[in-house]
């Protein structure tokens, strides 16, 4: 269940912004991404999950393993929460949806509609969406924002349970999560060159995007 | 992907959801074409078929960009390719989700909308097959259309553009299966190749989607 990567590069709109990457993110392990605004830390993190191909570099991964969560929720404002949580766990052929409410302590708003929810309420849907994924690696991005102070040390402690069971997670974040036995990499000496400087352009077809 | 597409149709039914909207307009259609003609009855029979076609291909048209772009927009797209669902599948199920929302409501409505068009009484049979057959075919287009404008603001009219060269060879079909109906001819040659373009475009399309959508996140 190990997730290693070497020698990655990652391009965002046609132009490199990380090159040379490279760690290993064992089971049991969270891995946290530092690095200034604009640094390609949701850049890294699509790649990861498939989203987008690597400029160069190779990732390893178990198949079906990842478990991605992005700025965007993909909550449906019109669905309660219970129903965009089945949903989720329905799609990912899970159970878990009363499990990851009682743990992410949504189980006072199940009938709430999403629409009417406050945005760190929001936000903790998403992240239970997360949990009833029932893959191994978490790759999160910006997991805490708009959490407040409880709600932040809730989740740490749902993180914490989830590397005790042998799961894993890489995470892009600002806040300290109080995630002790994190490690964290900054990603700033991984910049890549200006494209003048003689850096990597993107895939041709990219030109285009 | 049962539960996508039962997702879907939630959505669809509920307050903003646009179930009607395709229905209202095929309507609207149906009841402004013979006061703008006139009143003449055989007039108005002859060009009922095309007349009720045109309006359900334009009816399908109207939700297209709703397939993909709220998805996208609420970050459920990028979800559900890093799910185990394929992303084929995905298509298949909305454009088929997209069908049971309008082109089905369309095909049972067309009956009656034929009254108002004066449809002659042996068309009727034929126009609710020809559009069973067809509407298929306009969701799965529209959904590979919808797929290459996935991310693009205001899509919408890009899309049209792009779909309704690819919606004329249903048209003309589907209207040539009605007009021979109604006129007692042999529709099974039309039937034939319209059935053909909803199978063909069923079977390939949700794969050329899934390419474009996955292009379309990067």
């Amino acid at each position: 269940m190990d997730l290693s990567v070497s020698g990655l590069a990652v391009a965002r709109g046609g132009i490199a912004v990380l090159e040379g990457v490279r760690f290993r993110l064992m089971a049991g392990r969270a891995l946290v991404l530092r690095g200034p605004n604009g640094i390609g830390k949701t850049t890294l993190l699509r790649t990861l999950a498939g989203l987008q191909p690597p400029l160069a570099g190779e990732m390893s991964m178990p198949a079906e393993s990842l478990a991605y969560a992005a700025h965007a929720d993909g909550l449906k404002a019109v669905l309660t929460v219970a129903e965009n949580l089945a949903f989720w766990a329905a799609v990912n052929g899970t159970a878990t949806a009363e499990a990851a409410m009682t743990a992410m302590n949504l189980q006072e708003l199940r009938d709430r509609r999403a629409a009417h929810l406050s945005a760190g309420q929001k936000r903790r849907l998403g992240l239970a969406r997360v949990l009833v994924t029932g893959r191994p690696i978490w790759v999160l991005d910006e997991p805490t924002v708009s959490l407040d102070a409880a709600s932040v040390a809730l989740f740490a402690g749902v993180v914490r349970a989830h590397l005790a069971a042998g799961g894993s997670a890489l995470m892009a974040t600002h806040i300290d999560l109080g995630l002790a036995e994190a490690e964290v990499l900054d990603l700033t000496p991984f910049k890549a060159r200006a494209p003048v400087a003689g850096g990597r352009m993107g895939a041709f077809d990219e030109a285009f995007g | 992907m049962w539960a996508l597409l039962i997702r879907d149709l939630r959505l669809a039914v509920r307050a903003g959801g646009g179930f009607g909207l395709g229905l209202a307009f095929f309507l609207l259609v149906a009841v402004l074409v013979p006061l703008g003609v006139g009143p003449e009855g055989d007039v108005l029979g002859r060009i009922a078929p095309g007349i009720l076609w045109v309006g359900a291909l334009l009816a399908c048209l109207l939700s297209l960009d709703r397939i993909f772009a709220l998805d996208f927009e609420d970050g459920s797209l990028d979800l559900l390719t890093t799910s185990p669902i394929p992303l084929e599948g995905v298509v298949a199920v909305k454009a088929l989700a997209h069908w049971v929302v309008t082109g089905l409501p369309l095909t049972l409505a067309a009956p009656v909308l034929g009254v108002l068009l004066n449809l002659p009484v042996g068309g009727y049979g034929w126009l609710v097959l020809s559009l069973l057959l067809g509407t298929p075919a306009l969701s799965v287009i529209g959904a590979f259309g919808a797929a290459l404008v996935v991310g693009v603001k205001r899509g919408g009219l890009l899309l049209s553009l792009l779909v309704l060269p690819l919606y004329v060879p249903t048209l003309i079909f589907g209207a040539e299966v009605v007009s021979r109906g109604a006129a007692g001819q042999a529709a099974s040659v039309p039937l034939l190749l319209l059935a053909g373009i909803t199978l063909g475009a069923a079977a390939l399309l949700p794969f050329a989607a899934a390419a474009a959508i996955r292009i379309n996140l990067r």
